[in-house]
C-alpha cells in the first residue's frame, strides 16, 4: 500500500445518499480471484445503460469527470455488503478519497486499509461541495483538514491508527505480526478458561 | 466495591482484548470462530503466500462454498454459471486443503450458508467472537456471540493472527415490546425496525434486542432478526443467550454434552446485560402493531405494511426507487404481479421458515405465471425438510426445490431475475439490481412470499392461515 499524504484533485459529484456496495461494484463482478482490474466493473449498472452503452448524464461520465480522484457521495456511502471490491474498485478506477457526510462502518475500515481516505464532513461543508461539483479542492491527511471551494477548509476525524496507517502505507496486518508473543499469551490465558467469558 | 454493571457487549468485549487499545493503537481482538467462503477468501490468501505467512489457527477456521455455487445440478454435475466461479470454488478447495481448513462442499451433509451452518454446527456459541467476510455475519448475534462481517484483508489478518484491530464501537440497545400478531414474523420485526429508525440507524453501534418480543422468539427467528442489523447500519447486532437458547445449543456437534455442557451454561448465563448497566444510545419499538411488511423501494428501509398505501415519495432518492421499482404511490403493494418468489438465503431459509411457507403452500398451486424457487439454507435443513415431506408440499404446488446455496440472494450462480422482472423474495436487500441486473425486489417474509406466489402477486399472508 503506497502512502497517502496529500490529495489535490477536481472532485465528481454522486450526490445519492445511501450509496450501497452492490451499486459500486454488483455482485456478478466479484467472481475473480484477484485484486485488480476491477475499476471497468465501477458503478456498471449506472455507467452503462442495458445494452453496454455508456450513460453520458452520469456523474462519472462527464468529460469533466475525467482524472478526477475525489469522489463527493451522499450521506451512508458504502452500506451494505462488506465486499472489498468496493474500495479496490474505486482505487483501481483512479478514486484516491471519498468525501461524505457518513460512510458506513465496514466500507470505512476496508477504505482505509486500501489507501483509500474516507473523509466524513460535517452536512454544511458537504453541501458546499455538492453545489460545486469539479472544483479543485485539496485533502490534508495529515491535517485533517479538506480545502473548500469558499476559501474555507473543513475538519475530518480519523483515528490515530487508520490516519497513520494512511501516512505511512503500512497496514494493521504488520502490528498484528508484532503483536505475536501478546496474543500467544492471551491464548494460552484462554485455553485456561476454556472458551467462555 | 460492587463491579460496575456492564452489558452483554461490554462482556464479550473485555473477554477478547489480546491487547488492549494503546495510545496510538486500537484494541487486539481475539477471534474464536472464522468462518469463509469462496468468494471474499481467495485475495486473503493470495495475501498470505505473498508474505509468507501460514494459517495460525485453522482449528478455528470452517469454510463453505455457498455464494457462487450452482443450486441446479444436470446429469448429476453442478451447473456452474461460467468457468470463474468454478474456479473460485477450485481456489477454496486448494486454499483449505493447503492450510488444513477444514471445508464443506457441494454435496457433503455440512455444506450451506455460511450463517446457516455456523448455528446448525454448533460453532455458534454465546460469548464468541465470530468473524466471516461477509456482512451478515450478525445472524450468529442471535446466540449472544459478538459475530461481525470483515473485508478480505481483515479475513488475511485473521487468518494470519486470529486477531483483528478493532475501535470500540458503541453500544444501542433496541426494547421490543408487544406482541407479534399472527401472520407476522421475526421478518417483519426487523423490516419494521428498519423502517422506523433508518438505514443508517445502527452506524458506529452493535445493537442489543431486547425485551418481552426478543424473549418470545425461537432461536431461528433470533437469527433472522440479527441477520438484517447490518442493513440498519450496525455490524453487529445481539440478544441474550437464555434457556431458549440451551436448549437450541445442546447436542449439537460442536458443543460439549454433559458435565462440560452444564459448565457451559453456567457460564452463558452469566453473559446477560447487568441490571443497571447503561447503552450509549437507546430506543424503543412496539412490535404489537405490526402487520406483515413489504418493501416498496430499493432500499431495506423503505417498507410499509402489507395493507397500507406505499407513501408518497419524500425526497428525490424515494422518487428515484419508486421510478426504479415502477410502484405508484398512494396505494397498497398488493395486487401488484409477482415475475418470481424466492424463499432461501441466510435470513429465511432455515427449517422453520420453510415449514411457515410450507404451512401456506400445502395443497395449493402457485400462480402458473409465478415461478417460485425455493432455496434450502443448508444440506441438513435440505434433508430435514425432506424427511418432514415439505419438498413433496412444495413441488405438488409447482415450486423448484434446489440445493442449498446464497442463489438469488446476491445473484452470482445465474439464478436471478430479467430487467424489470419483481421478485418477491425473503433475502435481505432490494438494492437496485441486487437478483439481476434491472430486477426489482420486494422483500417480504417466507408466509407472505409464500401467499404471493399463490396469488402470482403482492399477497397477505392471513388469509391463507386461517384454516
Amino acid at each position: 500500500m503506497e502512502p497517502v499524504v496529500r490529495i489535490a484533485s477536481r472532485t465528481v459529484v454522486l450526490a445519492a445518499d445511501n450509496v450501497d456496495t452492490d451499486q459500486i461494484i454488483p455482485a456478478r463482478f466479484l467472481t475473480g480471484t484477484r485484486t485488480d482490474g476491477l475499476g471497468a466493473s465501477l458503478f456498471a449498472d449506472w455507467r452503462r445503460d442495458g445494452a453496454g452503452e455508456l450513460r453520458p448524464d452520469f456523474p462519472l461520465n462527464r468529460p469533466e469527470a475525467k482524472g478526477a480522484r475525489i469522489l463527493v457521495a451522499g450521506a451512508n456511502f458504502g452500506c451494505g455488503s462488506s465486499r472489498e471490491h468496493a474500495p479496490w474498485a474505486l482505487t483501481d478506477y483512479g478514486f484516491a478519497a471519498v468525501v461524505s457526510p457518513s460512510i458506513a462502518d465496514i466500507f470505512k475500515g476496508n477504505a482505509v486499509r486500501n489507501g483509500l481516505v474516507p473523509v466524513e464532513i460535517e452536512p454544511s461543508a458537504h453541501r458546499e461541495l455538492l453545489s460545486r461539483p469539479g472544483t479543485e479542492i485539496v485533502i490534508d491527511v495529515a491535517a485533517g483538514t479538506v480545502s473548500l471551494p469558499d476559501g474555507g477548509s473543513a475538519r475530518f476525524e480519523l483515528p490515530p491508527f487508520a490516519r497513520r496507517c494512511l501516512l505511512t502505507g503500512r497496514g494493521p496486518l504488520d502490528f498484528l505480526l508484532e503483536q505475536k508473543s501478546a496474543i500467544l499469551r492471551y491464548e494460552h490465558r484462554k485455553d485456561d478458561v476454556a472458551e467462555a467469558p | 466495591m460492587a463491579e460496575k454493571p456492564r452489558t452483554l457487549f461490554d462482556k464479550i468485549w473485555d473477554a477478547h482484548e489480546a491487547v488492549p487499545a494503546g495510545a496510538d493503537h486500537p484494541a487486539v481482538i481475539y477471534v474464536d470462530t472464522h468462518l469463509i467462503h469462496e468468494v471474499t477468501s481467495p485475495q486473503a490468501f493470495v495475501l498470505l503466500r505473498e508474505r509468507g505467512l501460514r494459517v495460525r489457527r485453522p482449528d478455528r477456521t470452517w469454510a463453505t462454498v455457498d455464494h457462487s455455487i450452482p443450486t441446479r445440478f444436470v446429469e448429476g454435475r453442478p451447473a456452474f454459471l461460467n468457468r470463474a466461479t468454478r474456479n473460485q470454488v477450485e481456489t477454496l478447495e486448494r486454499n483449505c486443503e493447503e492450510h488444513g481448513i477444514p471445508l464443506f462442499r457441494m454435496g457433503d451433509p455440512g455444506q450451506g450458508i455460511v450463517h446457516v451452518i455456523g448455528p446448525e454446527l454448533g460453532l455458534t456459541q454465546p460469548g464468541r467472537t465470530i468473524v466471516c467476510g461477509d456482512s451478515h455475519t450478525s445472524t450468529h448475534g442471535a446466540f449472544g456471540a459478538w459475530a461481525f462481517g470483515i473485508g478480505t484483508t481483515e479475513v488475511a489478518q485473521v487468518l494470519a493472527t486470529q486477531c483483528l484491530l478493532q475501535e470500540r464501537p458503541r453500544t444501542l440497545g433496541i426494547e421490543i415490546s408487544g406482541r407479534l400478531g399472527a401472520g407476522v414474523s421475526a421478518k417483519d420485526l426487523i423490516l419494521g425496525v428498519i423502517r422506523r429508525f433508518g438505514v443508517a440507524a445502527g452506524r458506529g453501534h452493535v445493537i442489543e434486542y431486547r425485551g418481552g418480543a426478543v424473549e418470545a422468539l425461537d432461536m431461528e427467528a433470533r437469527m433472522t432478526l440479527c441477520n438484517m442489523s447490518i442493513e440498519a447500519g450496525a455490524r453487529a447486532g445481539l440478544v441474550a443467550p437464555d434457556e431458549t437458547t440451551f436448549e437450541y445449543l445442546e447436542g449439537k456437534e460442536h458443543v460439549p454434552a454433559g458435565d462440560g455442557f452444564a459448565e457451559l451454561v453456567v457460564r452463558w448465563s452469566r453473559l446477560p446485560t447487568d441490571e443497571g448497566a447503561a447503552f450509549d444510545r437507546s430506543l424503543s419499538f412496539d412490535a404489537g402493531s405490526l402487520e406483515p411488511m413489504v418493501t416498496w423501494g430499493t432500499n431495506p428501509g423503505m417498507s410499509c405494511g402489507i395493507s397500507e398505501a406505499v407513501p408518497a415519495p419524500a425526497d428525490a432518492e424515494e422518487r428515484a426507487a419508486l421510478d426504479y421499482m415502477g410502484i405508484e404511490a398512494g396505494r397498497p403493494l398488493l395486487g401488484r404481479p409477482a415475475d418470481v418468489v424466492f424463499i432461501g438465503s441466510c435470513t429465511n431459509a432455515r427449517i422453520s421458515d420453510l415449514r411457515a411457507a410450507a404451512r401456506v403452500l400445502a395443497g395449493r398451486r402457485t400462480n402458473p405465471a409465478t415461478q417460485l424457487l425455493v432455496v434450502p439454507g443448508s444440506a441438513k435443513v435440505r434433508r430435514q425438510a425432506e424427511a418432514e415431506g415439505l419438498d413433496e408440499v412444495f413441488r405438488s404446488a409447482g415450486a423448484e426445490w434446489r440445493a442449498p446455496g446464497c442463489s438469488m440472494c446476491i445473484a452470482m450462480n445465474g439464478d436471478r431475475l430479467s430487467p424489470k422482472e419483481l421478485a418477491v423474495s425473503t433475502s435481505n436487500r432490494n438494492f437496485e439490481g441486487r437478483q439481476g441486473p434491472g430486477g426489482r425486489t420486494v422483500l417480504a417474509s417466507p408466509v407472505t412470499a409464500a401467499a404471493s406466489a399463490l396469488a402470482g402477486a403482492v399477497a397477505d399472508p392471513r388469509p391463507f392461515l386461517q384454516n
